[in-house]
C-alpha cells in the first residue's frame, strides 16, 4: 500500500503526563510512541491497530505504533509530544525562538521496521 | 501513618494546593483526594537515579556528589558559552541560584517557555494581557473558550477547580449557568464536553481571531463565507456568545503557540478578547504547562529584566529570543556546554537540536532518568520538589504557592543546594586560576 | 552591618526630627547605630558637604505582580537602563521598572536607606516579598489592600468594626505587611465586571460605598496602636475636575481620632487627584485648593505623585483607570484581577513637554509642595514609576528649591502652564531643611519609623546617613540636581555602601512589618467567616495563604497592641 501525505501535530495527553518522571519505562513507549490517525486514513494505508507505520518529513522519519482516533480530521495525524514526534519535527524557529512542533507536512506508510527504543532513539543522535 | 493535607502539587500549571495524602515509613502510601491521574502518579513516586555519575568512555559510572559537582563545575568554568536550561520543574530559590550562576560564567539561561508559552511573552511583549486569577473566572466566567488547548488530557483538575466545572459566588450552579466553547483542530476530550465545538483547519487559528475580531467590531459584512475552514455561521454563533457574556475567557493552549504566525496568533488572541471586552469582562490565560514555568519567568524577569532566553555572555543581559533561544542555540552550534536542570530536553527539543546537546559536554540536574541521561556526562539526582523538598512556586496565573515538604531525603540534595555548590566550586577553580 | 566604629566629621548636618538644620556636628556610629561618641573610629572627613539621614520613600512600586508584569511587558525599558555587572553589582537594567538589583543600587546612590511598597495584593504577598529579598542595601516593607476585599465590604455594610479590624490585624499578619492600603475603593472590585465607582457610588453586588469602605477602615485600623494610618489613593484618579471628590475623601475621615498625634489618611500621590476642569480640554490645576484643605486640616497628610518628563509605566490596583488610560493612548495593557481582593493595570506613558495635560501635570506636582506650608505634610514621591521613575526625584529637588530652574523648564513647556497653572507664579524655594524633611524626615514619621530607628540621626538611630556632595550655599540647580543623584557616601547601618556614587558594598536589607494584636475570641469569630471565603470562593487553600517565614530572611517586626480605649 502506498503512504498517504498528512499535517502531524503533537502535544500532551494524560498517560504521558503521568509517566512524565517515567520516561524510561514501558508504559512511556507505550503511549507516546505511537500516532493518532482517523481511521479512514488508517484504511487507505492498510493499517490496523497497533501497526508500525513510518512517518517522514523533511526533517527526519520516524517508526510508531499506529492507533485510531476519529476525533482527528482526515490528514491528520497526532503523536504525543516527545521523542518520536521530535525526531520529525523542524527546528527551525523562524526568529520567534519557537521549533514548529504542529503543522508539519508529512508522509506516513505501512512498513515492517521496528520502533526505536528510547534509549537507541537517543542513539541516533550522536554522530 | 500521617495523614497530610494542603499538600501543593508539583507538577502542572494548575498546581492544586488542597491535596490529602497519607505518609508512612517515610512514603506516600496514598493520594486521598484533591490530585488528578497526572499528579496522583507524581505523588506517588517513580524509579529515581540512584546516584550521580560521571560518563567514562561512553558509560555512567557512579560516584558522590563532591565528584560530580565539581566535574559539573570544572565543565562550565571550562565553557565560553554555556547554556542553563530548564528550571521549570523546580522551585524559585533554585532558579535563583540558576540566574546568578549564569550570570557570572557569562552563560545563557532559558527555561522550558522557549518551547512551550515563549510566544505568549512575545505577545505580551507586543501588546500586554488582560488576564486575572483563577479564582475571579471560578466565581465569575459564565462563558468558557479552550481555545488550541485540551485540558481534559493536560490539566486535568482544570475545569473542575477553576472554570467550566467549578461553582462559585456568582456561578453556583456550576456548568449549569455556564457556557463551553473548544476551538481545536481535532475532536479531543475536551471537545466532546463543549456546548460549540470549533473545528478549525491547522495552521488557520489566525485568521479565525481575525474574523470572530472583526464580527465583535461590528463589521460582520466582511468576512466571507469560510474561514479557516469554520463556516461563518459558526463564527457568527461564537461572537454572538461572546457578546452576551458577563464575564468570559480565553483559555489558549500549545495549540496556537506552536503553529504557524506562532506569537502572532496570541496578540490576535488578546485583541479578540479585548475587542470582547466591549459588551462585557473579558479576559485571557495562557495554560501554562509546568508547576512553575511561571515561576521562573518571574524570578528572571525581575532578576535581569528579561523573562527567558537571556545571554549573559556580554556581562549585562541581552535578550533576543530565536536568537538566544535554546533550541536556536543548539541548531546552530552555538554553545559549547549545557546543564541541564529540572526538564528534558532530549525528549523534547527536536532532533536539530539533540544532535549539538549530544556533541558538548551535558551537565543532568534531575531525580529521574530520562532521554537526557543519554547525553549526560555528569548527572546528579536530585530531590524532588514538593515532596522531598519545599520551595515557592508560580501558579499559571501568577499567583504565588509554597510547596510543601512531606517526606524526609537523607541522600539526594534540593536543585537549589546542586547549584549553589557547582557555583562555589566555580569560584574555588577561578580563585586557583588567581583571576 | 559594621561592627566598626565609624566617624563623620565636619559635615553639614540636617536633621528635622531632632531640630538639627544645617549644624556642623558629628556623627558617630557603632554597631550599626549613632552612638554618642566613638574611641577609635574610620574617619570619614564630610569637609563642609549636606549629611542627611538615608532617605525615606513613603510610596513606590518596587516589587511584587504588577512590576514584575511591568518589566515583563517592557523589554524596551530594560534594553534603557542596562549596565554590566561589576565586582559588588549585579547586572543593572530597567529605566522606569528597573530590575531589583539596579533599584536597590540606584535609591542607594540617591542616598535612601528605606522604600515602603505602596501595593501589595494580599493573595501575591509572597511575590512582592520575593523580590524584596532580591533588592540589596535597602531597608523595606509593603501595604497591603484591604479595600476591595470582599471581606471589608461586608463588615462594613453590616456596621461590624471590631471584626473589620480583625481581619486587618490577621491580613497583616498573614502577607507580613506594614498597614492598611486603600486604592479606589469600591471600584476595582467593580471593575471585575469591567465597572468602576466614584466615592458615594454603590459598589455593584456589595451595597457599600466608596465613602463607607474609608471611614470604616480607617475605624478599625485606629482600633490598634497602628504605626502608619490608612494609605489612601482615592476613587477618580486621573479625571479631569476630580479635586472636589478629592477633598470629600478627605473629608471622610475628618471625625476619626487617630491612635497619636499623626495623620487619620495618608492620601498619595496627590498630584493624580487634583485636577480642575470638566474634560482634557479645559483641564486645570486645583493644586491650590488642595493646598488650602492640607493647609486648614491636620488629618491628612499627602505624598505628591510629582510628574518626571518623558516615558513610564503606569500601574496601580485602580484597574478601571488603567483601562481608560489604555484606551486612550493606545498603548500595551496589562490587567491582573485578583479574586476576592483587588486587581491591577498596567501600561506606559509618555510625559510630554508638548501636551497641555501633561504640562499641568508636572506643575502640580510642584505647587502641591509650594503652596502647602508645613513641609511636615508632605513626602515627595513621583508615585514611581507612575508619574516618573524614582532616578528623576533629584531633578523636583532641584526644581523646588530653585525658581530660576523652574522658569527655565517652563520655557519649554506648554504655553497652559501660564494660565491653567499657579507655577510659574509662586517664588518660594525651598531650603536644605525642608527637603530633608520631605524626602526623610515627614515620611519616617507619618509612618511611625521615626521610633525604629529610620529618618533621623539621633542616638540610637540605625546609622544610615547620606553624605551629599555639595555645600549648602549650592544654589546652582544642575550641581543640586547631580549631587541628590548620586551621593559622596551612603551609608546603611553603618556599612559604607556607595562611595563617590559608586556602590561598593550590597548587603542585604530588612523588611519590617506589623504585627497588630487582637482578642482572640474576635479573631475567633472572623476566621469563621474568613475560613468559609477560603473553602467557597478562593483558589487556594487557608493553609497556604499567609506568608511563610522563609519569605523574610531578614525580619524587623513591630507590634501594634490594641488600644485600651
Amino acid at each position: 500500500m502506498e503512504g498517504t501525505n498528512v499535517r502531524l501535530i503533537s502535544g500532551r495527553t494524560a498517560v504521558q503526563g503521568q509517566n512524565l518522571d517515567s520516561k524510561l519505562t514501558e508504559k512511556y513507549f507505550d503511549e507516546v510512541a505511537r500516532c493518532d490517525m482517523n481511521g479512514s486514513d488508517m484504511e487507505k494505508l492498510g493499517v490496523a491497530k497497533d501497526d508500525t507505520v513510518k512517518v517522514t518529513t523533511a526533517y527526519g522519519a520516524v517508526v510508531v505504533k499506529a492507533k485510531q482516533d476519529d476525533g482527528n480530521p482526515e490528514g491528520m495525524v497526532f503523536i504525543p509530544m516527545g521523542p518520536w514526534c521530535n525526531a520529525v519535527v523542524s527546528g527551525d524557529t523562524h526568529g520567534a525562538g519557537m521549533p514548529s512542533f504542529k503543522g508539519v507536512d508529512a508522509r506516513v506508510e505501512k512498513t515492517a521496521e521496528a520502533v526505536l527504543p528510547v534509549k537507541e532513539l537517543m542513539r541516533t543522535y550522536m554522530g | 501513618m500521617v495523614e497530610v493535607t494542603d499538600v501543593v502539587c508539583s507538577l502542572c500549571g494548575c498546581v492544586c494546593d488542597n491535596i490529602v495524602v497519607e505518609v508512612e515509613d517515610n512514603k506516600v502510601v496514598k493520594v486521598k483526594r484533591g490530585a488528578c491521574s497526572v499528579g496522583k502518579s507524581k505523588l506517588l513516586g517513580h524509579e529515581r537515579i540512584k546516584s550521580p555519575a560521571i560518563r567514562e568512555n561512553g558509560e555512567l559510572k557512579e560516584c558522590s556528589y563532591d565528584e560530580a559537582i565539581k566535574k559539573a563545575a570544572e565543565i562550565l568554568y571550562k565553557s565560553r558559552r554555556p547554556l542553563l536550561y530548564g528550571w521549570s520543574s523546580t522551585v524559585c530559590e533554585a532558579d535563583r541560584e540558576g540566574v546568578e550562576l549564569a550570570e557570572d560564567i557569562g552563560g545563557v539561561v532559558d527555561n522550558t517557555a522557549s518551547v512551550c508559552h515563549g510566544p505568549s511573552v512575545l505577545a505580551i511583549q507586543d501588546v500586554g494581557l488582560p488576564g486575572c486569577t483563577l479564582g475571579q473566572i471560578k466565581n465569575r466566567a459564565d462563558l468558557i473558550i479552550y481555545w488550541g488547548s485540551n485540558p481534559a488530557q493536560a490539566h486535568a483538575n482544570h475545569m473542575k477547580r477553576y472554570s467550566y466545572v467549578s461553582k462559585g459566588y456568582w456561578t453556583s450552579e456550576g456548568k449549569k449557568g455556564k457556557k463551553l466553547i473548544v476551538v481545536d483542530v481535532r475532536k479531543t476530550m475536551t471537545a466532546k464536553m463543549a456546548d460549540v465545538f470549533v473545528q478549525v483547519k491547522q495552521g488557520k487559528d489566525f485568521q479565525v481571531f481575525s474574523a470572530i475580531r472583526t464580527m465583535l467590531r461590528g463589521h460582520e459584512d466582511v468576512v466571507p463565507d469560510e474561514v479557516g475552514g469554520v463556516p461563518k455561521e459558526q463564527l457568527l454563533e461564537v461572537a454572538s456568545m461572546m457578546k452576551e457574556a458577563k464575564f468570559g475567557m480565553i483559555f489558549f493552549g500549545m495549540g496556537v503557540t506552536h503553529t504557524g504566525a506562532r506569537h502572532n496568533n496570541i496578540v490576535n488572541a488578546i485583541q479578540t478578547t479585548r475587542a470582547g471586552h466591549l459588551y462585557g469582562k473579558w479576559t485571557i490565560m495562557p495554560m501554562r504547562g509546568h508547576y512553575n514555568v511561571t515561576g521562573f519567568n518571574q524570578v528572571c524577569c525581575w532578576q535581569t529584566g528579561f523573562p527567558y532566553s537571556v545571554d549573559l555572555s556580554r556581562g549585562y543581559p541581552w535578550y533576543n529570543p530565536g536568537e538566544t533561544s535554546s533550541t536556536d542555540l543548539l541548531a546552530r552550534g552555538d554553545c559549547d556546554a549545557a546543564m541541564i536542570i529540572a526538564s528534558d530536553p532530549g525528549a523534547h527539543f527536536p532532533g536539530a537540536a539533540l544532535r549539538h546537546l549530544a556533541k558538548i559536554p551535558t551537565i543532568q540536574i534531575d531525580p529521574f532518568a530520562n532521554p537526557t541521561t543519554e547525553f549526560a556526562d555528569v548527572v546528579i539526582p536530585a530531590a524532588i520538589s514538593g515532596i522531598e523538598s519545599a520551595g515557592g512556586v508560580y501558579r499559571m496565573d501568577n499567583v504565588p504557592l509554597r510547596l510543601r515538604k512531606i517526606i524526609e531525603t537523607d541522600y539526594y540534595i534540593p536543585d537549589e543546594e546542586i547549584v549553589k555548590r557547582i557555583h562555589a566550586e566555580v569560584r574555588a577553580l577561578r580563585g586557583k586560576e588567581g583571576e | 552591618m559594621a561592627d566598626g566604629e565609624l566617624l563623620i566629621k565636619n559635615g553639614v548636618v540636617y536633621d528635622p526630627i531632632n531640630g538639627v538644620n544645617g549644624e556642623k556636628k558629628d556623627i558617630c556610629i557603632r554597631d550599626g547605630k549613632v552612638v554618642e561618641s566613638v574611641t577609635n573610629p574610620k574617619v570619614i572627613d564630610a569637609e563642609g558637604r549636606v549629611v542627611m539621614p538615608g532617605g525615606v520613600d513613603i510610596h513606590a512600586h518596587i516589587a511584587g505582580a504588577k512590576v514584575n508584569a511591568g518589566r515583563t511587558m517592557r523589554p524596551e525599558d530594560e534594553r534603557k537602563g542596562v549596565e554590566a555587572k561589576t565586582k559588588v553589582c549585579r547586572a543593572q537594567s530597567g529605566y522606569s521598572v528597573p530590575n531589583t538589583f539596579a533599584t536597590g543600587y540606584r535609591y542607594a546612590r540617591m542616598g535612601y536607606t528605606f522604600v515602603m511598597e505602596a501595593a501589595m495584593p494580599p493573595l501575591l504577598a509572597r511575590h512582592t516579598h520575593e523580590e524584596m529579598i532580591d533588592i540589596p542595601i535597602l531597608d523595606n516593607a509593603a501595604m497591603p489592600l484591604i479595600d476591595n476585599n470582599w471581606m471589608t465590604m461586608e463588615y462594613v455594610k453590616s456596621g461590624d468594626t471590631d471584626l473589620l479590624a480583625a481581619y486587618i490585624a490577621w491580613m497583616i499578619k498573614a502577607t507580613k505587611g506594614y498597614g492598611v492600603k486603600v486604592v479606589n475603593p469600591g471600584g476595582t472590585e467593580a471593575w471585575g465586571w469591567g465597572k468602576n465607582c466614584n466615592l458615594n457610588d454603590t459598589v455593584p453586588y456589595f451595597d457599600v460605598t466608596p465613602a463607607e469602605i474609608i471611614k470604616g477602615l480607617a475605624e478599625a485600623t485606629e482600633k490598634f496602636e497602628m504605626p502608619h494610618s490608612i494609605h489612601v489613593h482615592g476613587n477618580m484618579l486621573g479625571h479631569p475636575g476630580n479635586f472636589e471628590t478629592t477633598m470629600d475623601t478627605y473629608d471622610v475621615v475628618k471625625g476619626i481620632k487617630p491612635y497619636r498625634d499623626r495623620p487619620t489618611m495618608h492620601a498619595t500621590h496627590t498630584q493624580f487627584h487634583s485636577y480642575g476642569g470638566t474634560r482634557w480640554g479645559d483641564f486645570e490645576s486645583k493644586a491650590g485648593a488642595i493646598a488650602d484643605y492640607v493647609n486648614k486640616n491636620n488629618h491628612v497628610s499627602i505624598d505628591l505623585g510629582s510628574v518626571i518628563l518623558g516615558d513610564t509605566t503606569t500601574m496601580t490596583a485602580d484597574g478601571p483607570m488603567e483601562y481608560s488610560l489604555y484606551q486612550i493612548t493606545g498603548r500595551k495593557w496589562t490587567n491582573h484581577d485578583v479574586e476576592l481582593e483587588t486587581g491591577s493595570g498596567i501600561t506606559p506613558f509618555l510625559y510630554s513637554a508638548k501636551v497641555s495635560v501633561h504640562t499641568i501635570q508636572w506643575a502640580i506636582g510642584q505647587e502641591l509642595a509650594l503652596l502647602i506650608k508645613d513641609p511636615w505634610k508632605l513626602c515627595l514621591t513621583t508615585d514611581h514609576p507612575n508619574a516618573g521613575p524614582f532616578i528623576g526625584y533629584p531633578i523636583i529637588i532641584s526644581h523646588l528649591m530653585s525658581k530660576k530652574r523652574r522658569d527655565e523648564s517652563a520655557e519649554s513647556m506648554h504655553k497652559a502652564i501660564f494660565d491653567r497653572a499657579e507655577l510659574p507664579s509662586i517664588d518660594r524655594e525651598y531650603d536644605l531643611n525642608e527637603i530633608a524633611i520631605i524626602t526623610r524626615g515627614m515620611a519616617a514619621k507619618t509612618l511611625g519609623l521615626h521610633e525604629h530607628g529610620k529618618g533621623h540621626l539621633g542616638v540610637g538611630a540605625d546609622a544610615d546617613v547620606a553624605i551629599y556632595d555639595m555645600t549648602p550655599e549650592e544654589r546652582d540647580a544642575g550641581n543640586i540636581q547631580k549631587a541628590f543623584l548620586n551621593t559622596k557616601y551612603t551609608i546603611k547601618s553603618g556599612e559604607i555602601v556607595v562611595k563617590d556614587g559608586e556602590v561598593v558594598a550590597a548587603p542585604p536589607g530588612r523588611t519590617i512589618f506589623v504585627t497588630p494584636e487582637c482578642d482572640d475570641k474576635l479573631m475567633d469569630e472572623m476566621l469563621v467567616t474568613l475560613k468559609d471565603k477560603f473553602d467557597k470562593y478562593y483558589s487556594v487553600t487557608f493553609n497556604n495563604y499567609p506568608v511563610q517565614d522563609a519569605y523574610l530572611p531578614n525580619p524587623y517586626e513591630i507590634k501594634a497592641p490594641w488600644r485600651s480605649s
